[in-house]
């Protein structure tokens, strides 16, 4: 029995609802984003999940008003913080919102810091640019920070260069400045792809406990589906710009709905399937350019049926609010 | 390490170290001690899989043992042979036996050659006739999964797995018995990393194959290899068959490694074990125990003298004082 | 789509080649393609003009000297009945006028245009299989280093050449000698290991491949090329042929730092790694796997270089060191006409034109290439 998800606050703090992006080419529109809604709420962990061209990394992008306009399109959809619509802020109404109240954690931490300023200088600059205290106060807030997440003897480390510390304190830093002006969301694109795991590991305990600490809500986004049932509160599965599912991480985890997800669960590689062969989805990724008609994923699904290359189908209710882009209709004829 | 199976490889005390030039003068300042002693065996038909995190000088290992670069200490032991002091002449022909697939799709084919001609380089070194090269390019093609109408396009037009297979193909053109695996998956979408590692075990049934895995993934690993070896800091620290090492892990980095690594199975209440501080430099490393810095068992015999192996179980190999 | 249990979908991208993708950037841009026309035209005239005026009877005789008929200005009429038939122009007019000595213009244009040509492409053409192949060695064989037996050789074999230019036939033959022993002096003594103790010296590493070729590539950067080419074109006998020589002998520095830097970062491409791996030999790997990759920012550069040389050959003709007369070339067109830029001043105006057309439009070219080859902008 699924028990219903009650997140501990259950008040929206963002809700992107139809969001469209679509980026024209020379001879063709490539629909990166393509009606994708979903909401998060106060002090919750949600994960974007999606391979690579899924369209995830655009949402947040979009989120942040940082999807470069040519050639990208916003052509639909309402981003809601609170009682702010992003989409109709002016840049300088998007700078307030930026650093402030949603941030950003990048994938790459060495690309992200400008390495010919000091760490400390990085920090600092985040807090100035929305904060007006003083200098003395700054760096006290800096040590702070940098205390916070975990790196030894703060004080001399913010004089160092980014090229002088590992990669693993490059990504902390980066959560350091994401956390500099105690915003109510961090979006983290794929923070841990570029570490060991042993590193990922530290970065992702000390995610969670920032979060306990400040009640913050962090948006997720990963392509590893491992880091997904570790940190998630609940999870949406991106395919080809689409959500084909959305649930608690139990839910899609323990009972995926959606022929992808199940599909994706069952390629992984795991020692407990040694021996056996590895299920795996048969094809690539569409193009966004060039998306299959009805569902995107019917070419490459093992169950599909004559309508999936018609019909467009909508989120369908499992219940306790857990929905896939495939009707039970299906899903039963399917079992049978 | 298995006497009953044939031995393809053998690697023993392997080392090399890159030197660290500074100065005006360009002299040798320091070593990187990029593989410090790597012992390990692939019998005929199975797979070894390396472990460790980037930086602890497994992807060297593999380019020593294909004598890319020369080892500066140890033996490699190929079918019997001695193959450490080779020329690069008297290597060629063991070249066509010992092959190589690499990470990342995008560099490692010609982007200036159709796959069928980055294929028939292969074929070439054979010294097959110009028909008999395209037959075999074709039946190659078809065999990791291609049609074999994709010989004259380029490598910009495929999706990244799909340029895997090429990579796959073109090992298997000379006649390769051993491939070494350069983390084949890492690079790759989720939906198709299953889809490349089928194709590697299918092609292992089917040709008899042994495999060299390399990875950082400890769940792929654990899937494909029947022995694994664990990797710190450019040696070896833990070596055994793949179920007892997952079972009954010894050396206590192995023990953080396999509790670090998410995976949907998981015990999801089960608490990440977590390192203090990270991988040393490998140009100083510390004497003794390398892992002694971040060792959560570490106690003062750790911190004097080489720790050489010792044998808990069978077929099992461990770095540690603590493991017995 | 799928036409068997393993065989996967057809190729994601629509099929297009590099070169169609290339011409379709290369499209946007309009001056390029002015560029691209304008070095079409200025390619097909210079070939008609080496037929029509060369040949015991051309039909644009460049050499015809009519001294009753100087310094006429462009598109006159040439006054037929004082003319010997044969020596009537033919399209029955002076279409760039005649020079001090009564000769065609538009045939001298015709031959010059040949000219401009063949140096621009013969000189490039050198330094750029110079260039190609210094780069290809010193970023491919660069840390290999050479031992002092290795440069002493090298050295007696260069005296022995130029002992044999000189016709010293015996010292020539003798340094040759003591050339070759050098070289092959390591296998020779290897058996003998008193021999080798003494001798090992010679054995030491004096300096990487890489070293002494880009060393050689920053003195001949030193050196102010075009006084450079003045001095050695002077001390030569005057003929076009030395003269593409020299220009193309001391403009391939560039090429070699360009191939340089790419052969380093193709070494390090796993396609190269996989093609060693495979056994494939080391002039296979450079010249069939990495030189194509290498090749086209040279061919852009070169384009540019192109018009160099052109410049180059006109300012040394234009001082009297380049082509000899009584050939035309546009740099002498100009040169002759400098004392009647008042009385004449086409002769001054239709080669200087001419120049400026043409390098402009090579310039042109090469940038529109450059751009169309530019991975960032090919992302757009």
């Amino acid at each position: 029995m699924e028990e219903a998800y009650a997140p501990p606050h259950k008040d929206t703090l963002l809700l992107v609802e139809d969001l469209r992006v679509h980026f024209r080419g020379h001879d063709h529109v490539a629909r990166a984003v393509d009606g994708v809604s979903f909401d998060v709420h106060t002090g919750e962990t949600v994960c974007l999940v999606g391979e690579s061209g899924c369209g995830k990394t655009v949402t947040a992008l979009a989120i942040l008003g940082l999807v470069p306009i040519p050639p990208g399109v916003i052509a639909s959809g309402k981003i809601r913080l609170r009682d702010t619509n992003l989409l109709t802020l002016t840049e300088e109404g998007l700078q307030d919102i930026r650093g402030n109240q949603i941030s950003m954690v990048f994938q790459e931490p060495l690309t992200a810091l400008n390495p010919v300023f000091t760490i400390g200088d990085q920090i600092m600059e985040a807090i100035q640019v929305h904060e007006k205290v003083s200098e003395n106060e700054r760096r006290r807030r800096c040590i702070g920070l940098l205390t916070d997440v975990g790196i030894p003897s703060p004080e001399a480390r913010l004089k160092d260069y980014p090229h002088q510390l590992s990669g693993g304190q490059r990504q902390r830093v980066m959560v350091a400045m994401a956390l500099a002006c105690h915003p109510a969301l961090i979006i983290a694109d794929e923070p841990t792809t570029a570490l060991d795991v042993t590193v990922q590991a530290q970065i992702l305990n000390l995610m969670k406990s920032i979060q306990h600490a400040s009640a913050m809500s962090v948006l997720y986004i990963t392509h590893d589906l491992g880091v997904v049932s570790t940190v998630a509160d609940r999870v949406y599965v991106m395919y080809a710009g689409l959500i084909v599912e959305q649930g608690t991480r139990d839910q899609v985890f323990q009972h995926p709905r959606h022929p992808y997800t199940r599909g994706l669960l069952a390629s992984l590689p795991s020692r407990s399937k040694r021996g056996k062969r590895l299920y795996s989805i048969p094809g690539s990724v569409p193009n966004p350019a060039f998306k299959p008609k009805g569902c995107p994923f019917h070419p490459r699904c093992s169950a599909a049926i004559a309508e999936c290359a018609v019909d467009f189908p909508g989120m369908c209710d499992y219940g306790h609010g857990h929905l896939s882009r495939c009707p039970p209709v299906y899903s039963r004829e399917r079992q049978e | 390490m298995d006497s009953q199976e044939r031995i393809l490889l053998k690697v023993e005390g392997l080392k090399k170290y890159f030197p660290v030039r500074r100065g005006f003068f360009q002299r040798t300042a320091a070593h990187i001690k990029a593989v410090d002693g790597v012992d390990f065996a692939i019998a005929e038909g199975k797979s070894v899989g390396l472990v460790g995190e980037s930086g602890c000088g497994k992807s060297t290992v593999a380019r020593v043992i294909l004598k890319l670069l020369e080892p500066d200490a140890g033996r490699i032991v190929y079918k019997g042979r001695d193959i450490t002091p080779l020329s690069p002449k008297e290597m060629k022909p063991l070249r066509k036996e010992m092959q190589i697939v690499f990470q990342d799709p995008f560099s490692s084919l010609n982007p200036r050659m159709t796959v069928g001609q980055s294929i028939e380089e292969g074929l070439r070194i054979l010294g097959l006739s110009k028909n008999r090269r395209q037959g075999r390019r074709d039946e190659l093609l078809e065999m990791v999964g291609l049609s074999a109408m994709t010989a004259d396009r380029y490598p910009h037009e495929f999706s990244g797995g799909q340029r895997q297979r090429v990579g796959v193909a073109r090992a298997l053109s000379v006649e390769s018995s051993l491939i070494i695996c350069d983390e084949p998956i890492s690079a790759l979408d989720v939906s198709i990393q299953a889809q490349i590692i089928n194709l590697l075990k299918d092609l292992q049934d089917r040709l008899d194959l042994s495999y060299l895995f390399i990875s950082h993934d400890l769940n792929v690993v654990g899937y494909l290899s029947d022995t694994v070896a664990v990797m710190y800091l450019g040696h070896v620290v833990e070596y055994a068959r793949a179920d007892t090492l997952f079972e009954d892990p010894r050396h206590p980095y192995t023990r953080v490694l396999l509790s670090a690594v998410p995976s949907v199975e998981a015990d999801l209440t089960s608490k990440i074990k977590t390192l203090k501080g990270e991988v040393p430099s490998p140009m100083d490393p510390p004497p003794g125990c390398k892992f002694q810095g971040r060792c959560p068992l570490v106690e003062p015999r750790c911190k004097q003298g080489e720790i050489d192996f010792s044998r808990v179980g069978e077929d099992h190999l461990v770095r540690c004082w603590k493991a017995t | 789509m799928t036409n068997g249990p393993l065989i996967l979908e057809a190729p994601l991208a629509p099929k297009q080649t590099r070169l169609e993708e290339l011409w379709r950037l290369f499209k946007q841009n309009r001056l390029a393609i002015i560029g691209l026309f304008i070095f079409v035209l200025f390619f097909i005239t210079a070939i008609l003009g080496a037929v029509l005026t060369s040949g015991r009877d051309p039909l644009f005789d460049p050499a015809l000297i009519r001294l009753q008929e100087k310094l006429l200005p462009p598109l006159s009429r040439p006054h037929v009945d004082a003319l010997p038939p044969q020596e009537v122009p033919t399209f029955g007019r002076y279409l760039f006028g005649t020079d001090d000595l009564g000769r065609d213009v538009f045939s001298r244009m015709l031959q010059g245009a040949w000219v401009s040509l063949t140096v621009g492409f013969v000189a490039v053409g050198i330094s750029v299989m110079v260039g190609i192949f210094m780069g290809g060695i010193a970023g491919y064989f660069g840390e290999h280093h050479l031992r002092w037996n290795h440069i002493l050789g090298v050295t007696l074999l260069l005296a022995a050449t130029v002992m044999g230019a000189m016709g010293n036939v015996w010292t020539s033959l003798g340094l040759l000698m003591a050339g070759g022993l050098c070289l092959s002096l390591f296998r020779l003594v290897k058996p003998y290991r008193k021999l080798r103790f003494t001798t090992a010296w010679l054995f030491k590493n004096a300096v990487s491949v890489d070293t002494l070729i880009m060393r050689m590539v920053d003195i001949m950067l030193c050196f102010p090329s075009f006084f450079l080419i003045l001095t050695v074109v002077a001390l030569l006998p005057a003929s076009m042929y030395n003269i593409m020589i020299v220009i193309g002998l001391t403009s391939w520095m560039g090429t070699t730092r360009f191939v340089r830097a790419e052969f380093l970062s193709l070494r390090e491409q796993d396609f190269v790694t996989a093609a060693r791996a495979l056994g494939i030999g080391n002039f296979r790997i450079i010249f069939r796997h990495m030189m194509p990759n290498a090749i086209a920012p040279v061919l852009v550069s070169s384009t540019i270089g192109i018009a160099t040389a052109i410049l180059t050959e006109a300012g040394l003709s234009f001082l009297g060191f380049g082509v000899p007369p009584p050939h035309a070339t546009w740099g002498n067109i100009l040169s002759g006409g400098k004392g009647f830029i008042f009385d004449a001043p086409w002769l001054t105006f239709i080669p200087g034109i001419a120049i400026l057309i043409v390098v402009l439009c090579f310039n042109l070219f090469g940038e529109g290439l450059r751009d169309a080859m530019n991975p960032k902008l090919r992302e757009r």
